[in-house]
């Protein structure tokens, strides 16, 4: 037989065949053979391509190219125009709803590649070390685009329309912080870049600083440009060394190409970056404890108002973002706010990255589009659970979230529908557990992180934490008593009430979250329940995991 | 040597186009061959440090003059890390992972000499970059 230079895949899939498939390959075959091209070109029939909704579908290989809808007449178009002339046919190329652009690529499809890489666009792909690769793909091209043709209202105005909210956690429109930090009337101001990433299980900030420090650089200049700042910091954790010594290199190339410093490419606009390293106290993610920190106070959160973009470092008006905010920054200028506004739900734009962490197959970085639905990124990115057991809940939003339980895998993503559902979107730790983990144990892995890192300023993060803390414990160890359990609920809510800043309004979360899906598994701990069995325990669905014995 | 205008960044970005036009498109000028080796704090604790060294001691050794080895971020792919990618002119770039170091000759022998990829070792990549 004849080597094939092209093959023409029909589906022969059901929903396919239902749509006349079958006379669109019977039509293939005869034009091909009429003009004399069967010899080259083959038909196969195949299995389903998982796209009943647009079929008959009809894919070009080696071309990869997809047409939808296809009849039957259409098939003397597609060996005159593609096979023969090599022309892609437009009107049956597939137009994805959202964007109304026509998908030539198979690969290209939202159906088929769940992720989008905008804040990782860079990492794995560049030598973080070597400022021409990322000028190369583009680099500081936004920031010349701003400097030069730009004012920095229209900065605001782009980052604004582009509906970019905070990637730390807290999800605050960033052009809103900006356009704060601009209106304020001050002749110092400072932009901080937050990379103090604390959250167990979380990445993505060290990822970006380690395989793409100039993007957060060149970010930071452009958001120095837009609020009227001269000067940026970039906090970051001591335990980052990697990271460090990556950005250090990145700023001194910078610096020797006058891309920082004074003047940049010629403009009246200078802009520098310091480096603060920061001892890894979790709360000093929080920015107005970060803002201590670096003043070389003690890393604790003050009462807000004033805010920081009031009153921040040494009382200057200062605007504080998070690492893969900034990443964002970029391709936000280069391609426009209506492009970033495209992807994404309604009220959360653009894309997340989440560490997806615990029992699924394929742990790892996943940058997905909001709106992408937890099922989605568990089976299908994740590659499902671990040794083919069974999902239990999926924590997001590390110490500040909570768990959410198998109902809720189809919502889809953002910050508003996580809210809803108790939990958050956090800085994106995903950890995935499966049948064998004991939710009471989890949120007791939590509190103990959270109760250690309270810093001790307010009553209720000192010690409200750590008798939360105490009690769960108690309830682990087999000593707890209903009362206990009414007394840990009453104390959750009360901290969440009343302790002065974000990581302890949020510590009792997992506490929260747990008792409202997984309440059996409290009880199960109980020793004074009337025990319906009449044993020496409540049985809970699964003994083992009651019992916390397969920990 | 300062940039000193927008024009002057983009007649950079220009001439530096050659250095990644590889790993886009498997366009190339020489016959040059790339392997990016994933450099992140996550790779080097897997070893992707050993097997940076392996690569360039094996490729130093053969006197293969047109192969470069890159050290790059990492991709978010740490259950197989140490990652590489193998980036031929004229192919689609070979993304593989667990890349110990006693698999570096494999991939010299088979997949830089032979051009045939070891295909055991291969990771399908699921995103698309902005």
């Amino acid at each position: 037989m004849t080597r094939k230079r092209t093959n023409i895949m029909v589906c022969g899939g059901t929903g396919c065949l239902a749509s006349e498939s079958e006379k669109v390959m019977r039509n293939l075959n005869l034009i091909l053979k009429a003009r004399g091209y069967d010899e080259e070109v083959e038909v196969i029939q195949t299995g389903c391509f998982g796209f009943c909704e647009q079929g008959p579908i009809v894919k070009i290989e080696p071309d990869d190219v997809l047409y939808v809808r296809v009849s039957p007449k259409d098939a003397k178009d597609i060996v005159d125009e593609h096979i023969i002339k090599g022309r892609k046919i437009e009107r049956l190329l597939y137009t994805e709803p959202k964007k109304k652009q026509k998908v030539g690529k198979h690969e290209e499809m939202p159906f088929y590649k769940k992720q989008l890489r905008i804040a990782l666009r860079n990492c794995g792909f560049i030598n973080p070390e070597d400022i021409y690769e990322y000028i190369a793909v583009g680099g500081y091209e936004a920031l010349g685009k701003t400097l030069t043709s730009m004012s920095p209202d229209e900065v605001i105005d782009i980052v604004k329309k582009s509906g970019l909210r905070g990637r730390g956690g807290g999800g605050f429109p960033t052009g809103v912080k900006w356009e704060l930090a601009r209106k304020q009337e001050s002749d110092v101001k400072f932009i901080i870049c937050n990379a103090d990433e604390g959250d167990p299980g979380a990445f993505m900030d060290r990822s970006i600083l380690e395989g793409d420090p100039h993007s957060i650089l060149e970010a930071m200049a452009i958001g120095g440009y837009a609020i009227g700042a001269d000067k940026g910091i970039i906090y970051i954790r001591a335990e980052y060394p990697l990271a460090i010594s990556r950005l250090t290199t990145a700023l001194k190339q910078a610096r020797e190409l006058g891309l920082l410093g004074k003047n940049i490419l010629g403009t009246s606009f200078s802009f520098d970056i310091d480096l603060k390293y920061g001892a890894g106290a979790f709360v000093c993610g929080e920015e107005t404890a970060l803002i201590n920190s670096c003043e070389g106070k003690r890393g604790e959160p003050n009462y807000k108002p004033p805010y920081p973009v009031e009153e921040g470092y040494w009382g200057h008006p200062t605007c504080v973002n998070n690492v893969e905010t900034f990443a964002n920054i970029p391709p936000i200028i280069n391609k426009g706010a209506d492009w970033f506004a495209s992807i994404g739900t309604e009220k959360s734009k653009g894309t997340k990255v989440f560490a997806l962490a615990g029992k699924v197959n394929n742990v790892g970085l996943v940058e997905v589009p909001m709106g992408i639905t937890l099922r989605e990124i568990i089976y299908d990115i994740g590659g499902g659970i671990q040794g083919g057991r069974k999902f239990k809940a999926v924590q997001t939003g590390g110490p500040s979230g909570g768990v959410i339980p198998e109902k809720y895998l189809d919502t889809p993503i953002d910050y508003d529908s996580l809210l809803e559902i108790g939990s958050m979107m956090g800085s994106g730790g995903m950890i995935v557990m499966d049948e064998t983990n004991n939710m009471v144990e989890i949120a007791k892995f939590y509190l103990e992180f959270t109760q250690d890192e309270a810093c001790g300023k307010c009553a209720p993060g000192r010690i409200g934490t750590r008798r939360m803390y105490e009690l769960l414990n108690k309830i682990t160890g087999g000593k707890g008593t209903m009362a206990d359990l009414d007394a840990l609920k009453q104390l959750a809510y009360m901290v969440k009430d009343s302790a002065l800043c974000g990581l302890c309004q949020t510590a009792p979360n997992p506490i929260v979250s747990t008792m409202k899906h997984f309440w059996d598994e409290y009880v199960s701990f109980i020793k004074d329940v009337d025990h319906p069995r009449g044993e020496g325990r409540y049985v809970a669905k699964n003994k083992d995991v009651a019992r916390g014995k397969s920990k | 040597m300062k940039i000193k205008s927008l024009e002057e960044l983009r007649k950079i970005r220009q001439e530096s186009l050659e250095k990644i036009k590889l790993r886009e498109h498997g366009e190339t000028v020489e016959n040059r061959i790339e392997i990016l080796v994933g450099m992140a704090t996550c790779g080097i604790s897997s070893g992707a440090r050993e097997t940076l060294n392996a690569f360039v001691d094996e490729i130093a050794k053969e006197k293969l003059d047109n192969v470069k080895v890159i050290p790059v971020g990492c991709i978010g792919y740490c259950h197989a890390e140490p990652t590489v990618q193998v980036n031929m002119p004229g192919k689609k770039p070979v993304f593989y992972g667990n890349v110990k170091k006693n698999r570096v000759h494999e991939i010299l022998e088979k997949h830089i000499k032979g051009g045939e990829p070891v295909e055991s070792l291969i990771l399908p990549v699921d995103f698309e970059r902005a």
